[in-house]
């Protein structure tokens, strides 16, 4: 998957139907966004070369030697497919965070549950967070330790997540489904064509003052 | 499905449409901006030759990376100066307003929005940053958003988003002596988990949360993300109403205020309304509560035991392993007489006013412990300015505390206000996190602000109904 052009504001037309690879395991209930990129490597005005810093407090120590972390591990060099545990992407609303995975390599998150916030800054890189039984996805995960070579595939319009001979029923929320399978999810563009219902419902509402609404002002 | 809340009239009148997606397309009554999450989205909106749709419903300021001690510019940390700078060009050259350190006005985005008036009951209120939530306090549906969903809200003056279930926690009772809403909020979140509000808004009414003042109403909304939930509101009533009359936004213009207000009482949720579900907790039951681990879930009162790991459902048991681990607690014991290192007063859940005073009326005549370093980080310059106005700085000061300039500070450490090594410290903040505040060895303590008070006095984690002359302010 690579980046989407965008011009004059036109929806990207890239459609995000399936993503295939090889896995990387993260174990963890509650993994905050705060551990997958600390709070001092957002102190930047781009997001270019935060990949580097996914995890950096879980994979280095104080004197920056490496840790236990599946992102130092040679074997997964490459892989394209993060499997992650319950709740994963709780607390700050940062973009850096999927901003991080997303130039890390990672093209997908498959796990038992998402925080809100994090899948929906996924989506709005076109990067899908996949859900699946815990049962499934801690055998994905033992798999994918087990072949870090094999092939992982995530079929976005099925649902439904390949590996070996094994296939796993999975579930992409519907409106994130949609978006990525038909290639709208640049909401920008989508709102933006819609500028007049916009401006309707800004009148209407008695807070807003037409001053405050550009072309209205008296 | 729920049907006539305060979230569903809210909802509907901010639909624009429906969107292909099958998402719905709201419009954005209010919009902040803040020096962290912002520059990218408007970096995005420049390569697309676009310009910001609703400068005038949008109010920037700056609160993560200032530092709040020496503010002289350049900043000494230059990412801070760059991040600042970038945020100033920003702002001006949309014609966006900016409270910055100059105006007298800057302070963390959900103290500023609150005090200014800018929040109101009814709006749609969103800033890239997940404690949005706060502004729920006031009536309004506020929720965090990513980055991207930034350049969205600059570039449309809307959102994307799906709508999402209505929980009712209804807080019965009153509170005891010495219980406060971070202990209410503390006390949910252990309860329903952090991940129990994903998929849900919290409306948080009853007994209990129509006694609380907006400053309470607002640690308790602030901390709903820390729930799972995106957003969590109390329905406006008078004492809502009196808040907004102070402020800017209608002091000066009564006839504002009487034709705002029906509809603010429209938006109300409806005696009849329908939730999807109703969560009912007795607040007379709820004890001083902080946390014994590295999730805002993992909560106890005061004379609670930690749980053993094996006790509780076993999809908690590693994460309150690895927790216990990381806070060198046992199971069993209470964190009463936990050691702190650090005290930390301040943050969006709690450096208001009246968090300061209630602080402030604890420590007077007392001292901070000699082993530990405490501070006060005012939400704002105006609740910094009200402060040394009523001589709180002068009683912080005596008692040993450290009376900083207003930010975001060691709730997240991206100044220098941060835990050296592994500190514990007892903070009024809204996340425990490993390494949140700053050191990945740093262990943290939640609680109420006057909680850290007294664990700033005794030097450790203390039943602050076992102090003599417990405040009430």
């Amino acid at each position: 998957m690579s980046s989407p052009e965008f011009s004059d504001g036109e929806a990207p037309a890239e459609k995000v139907t399936e993503v295939s690879g090889t896995g990387i395991p993260v174990r963890g209930n509650d993994i905050d966004t705060d551990q997958i990129i600390p709070a001092r490597f957002m102190k930047v005005v781009t997001f270019d070369g935060l990949g580097q810093f996914s995890f950096f407090d879980q994979r280095f120590d104080d004197d920056d030697n490496e840790k236990d972390h599946p992102f130092n591990e040679e074997k997964y060099r490459g892989a394209n497919v993060l499997v992650v545990n319950a709740n994963f992407g709780c607390g700050s609303s940062r973009e850096h965070a999927p901003q991080a995975l997303m130039r890390w390599g990672i093209d997908a998150v498959v796990g038992e549950s998402f925080a809100e916030i994090f899948a929906g800054n996924c989506l709005a890189l076109g990067v899908p967070t996949v859900t699946a039984d815990q049962e499934d996805i801690e055998a994905l995960q033992d798999y994918v330790e087990a072949n870090p070579d094999a092939e992982v595939d995530i079929d976005v319009a099925e649902e439904t997540i390949t590996y070996g001979d094994t296939v796993i029923d999975a579930t992409v929320h519907d409106a994130q489904r949609k978006a990525l399978v038909e290639g709208v999810w640049d909401t920008t563009a989508l709102m933006g064509a819609n500028e007049g219902a916009v401006r309707e419902t800004a009148r209407s509402l008695p807070y807003v003052p037409a001053e405050h609404i550009p072309g209205d002002e008296a | 499905m729920s049907e006539g809340t305060l979230y569903d009239k809210v909802w509907d009148r901010h639909k624009v449409t429906r969107l292909p997606t099958g998402q719905d397309q709201l419009f954005v009554g209010l919009h902040l901006v803040h020096e962290v999450t912002s520059p990218q989205a408007f970096g995005m909106l420049k390569e697309r030759g676009q310009e910001v749709a609703f400068p005038k419903r949008t109010h920037a300021t700056v609160d993560h990376i200032v530092p709040t001690g020496n503010r002289d510019r350049p900043y000494r940390d230059e990412a801070a100066e760059s991040m600042m700078a970038e945020l100033e060009e920003n702002v001006r050259g949309s014609g966006i307003e900016f409270s910055d350190p100059d105006s007298g006005d800057q302070g963390i985005v959900h103290v500023i929005g609150p005090e200014q008036g800018l929040t109101q009951p009814g709006m749609t209120i969103v800033c890239g940053d997940s404690h949005t939530s706060t502004h729920g306090a006031f009536g309004a549906l506020a929720f965090g958003i990513g980055t991207s969903q930034i350049r969205d809200v600059l570039a449309t003056g809307c959102v994307a988003m799906e709508k999402q279930k209505v929980r009712k926690i209804e807080v019965t009772g009153e509170l005891g002596e010495g219980v406060t809403a971070k202990d209410v909020i503390l006390t949910i979140i252990g309860k329903l988990g952090t991940d129990g509000g994903v998929g849900h808004v919290y409306e948080y009414a009853g007994e209990a949360i129509e006694d609380l003042g907006m400053e309470g109403r607002m640690s308790i909304c602030n901390m709903s993300i820390e729930g799972g939930a995106r957003a969590g509101y109390v329905n406006p009533d008078e004492t809502t109403y009196e808040w907004l009359k102070g402020t800017d936004a209608f002091a000066d213009d009564p006839e504002k205020f009487e034709r705002l207000k029906p509809y603010w009482e429209s938006i109300r949720t409806d005696d009849d309304a329908e939730y999807d579900d109703v969560v009912t907790i007795d607040g007379s039951a709820i004890e001083p509560t902080v946390t014994w681990g590295t999730t805002p879930g993992q909560t106890a009162g005061i004379t609670e035991p930690i749980p053993d790991p094996d006790d509780l459902p076993e999809e908690d048991r590693d994460t309150a392993r690895r927790a216990q681990k990381h806070m060198r607690v046992e199971p069993g014991d209470t964190m009463e007489g936990y050691d702190i290192d650090v005290a930390f007063l301040g943050s969006c859940t709690n450096a208001r006013l009246k968090d300061l005073r209630e602080a402030a009326a604890f420590v007077e005549g007392r001292e901070v412990d000699d082993d530990v370093r405490a501070m006060v980080v005012p939400g704002s310059q105006r609740v910094r300015d009200a402060a040394e106005a009523e001589g709180l700085d002068e009683v912080f000061k005596e008692a040993g505390f450290d009376w900083r300039e207003p930010g975001c500070s060691m709730c997240l450490g991206m100044n220098d206000d941060q835990l050296v090594g592994d500190e514990a410290s007892a903070s009024s903040s809204n996340r425990n996190f490993v390494g949140r505040q700053g050191s990945k060895d740093g262990r943290t303590v939640l609680m109420s602000p006057i909680m850290v008070a007294a664990a700033a006095v005794t030097g450790e984690v203390t039943d602050v109904r076992e102090m003599e002359e417990v405040a009430t302010v």
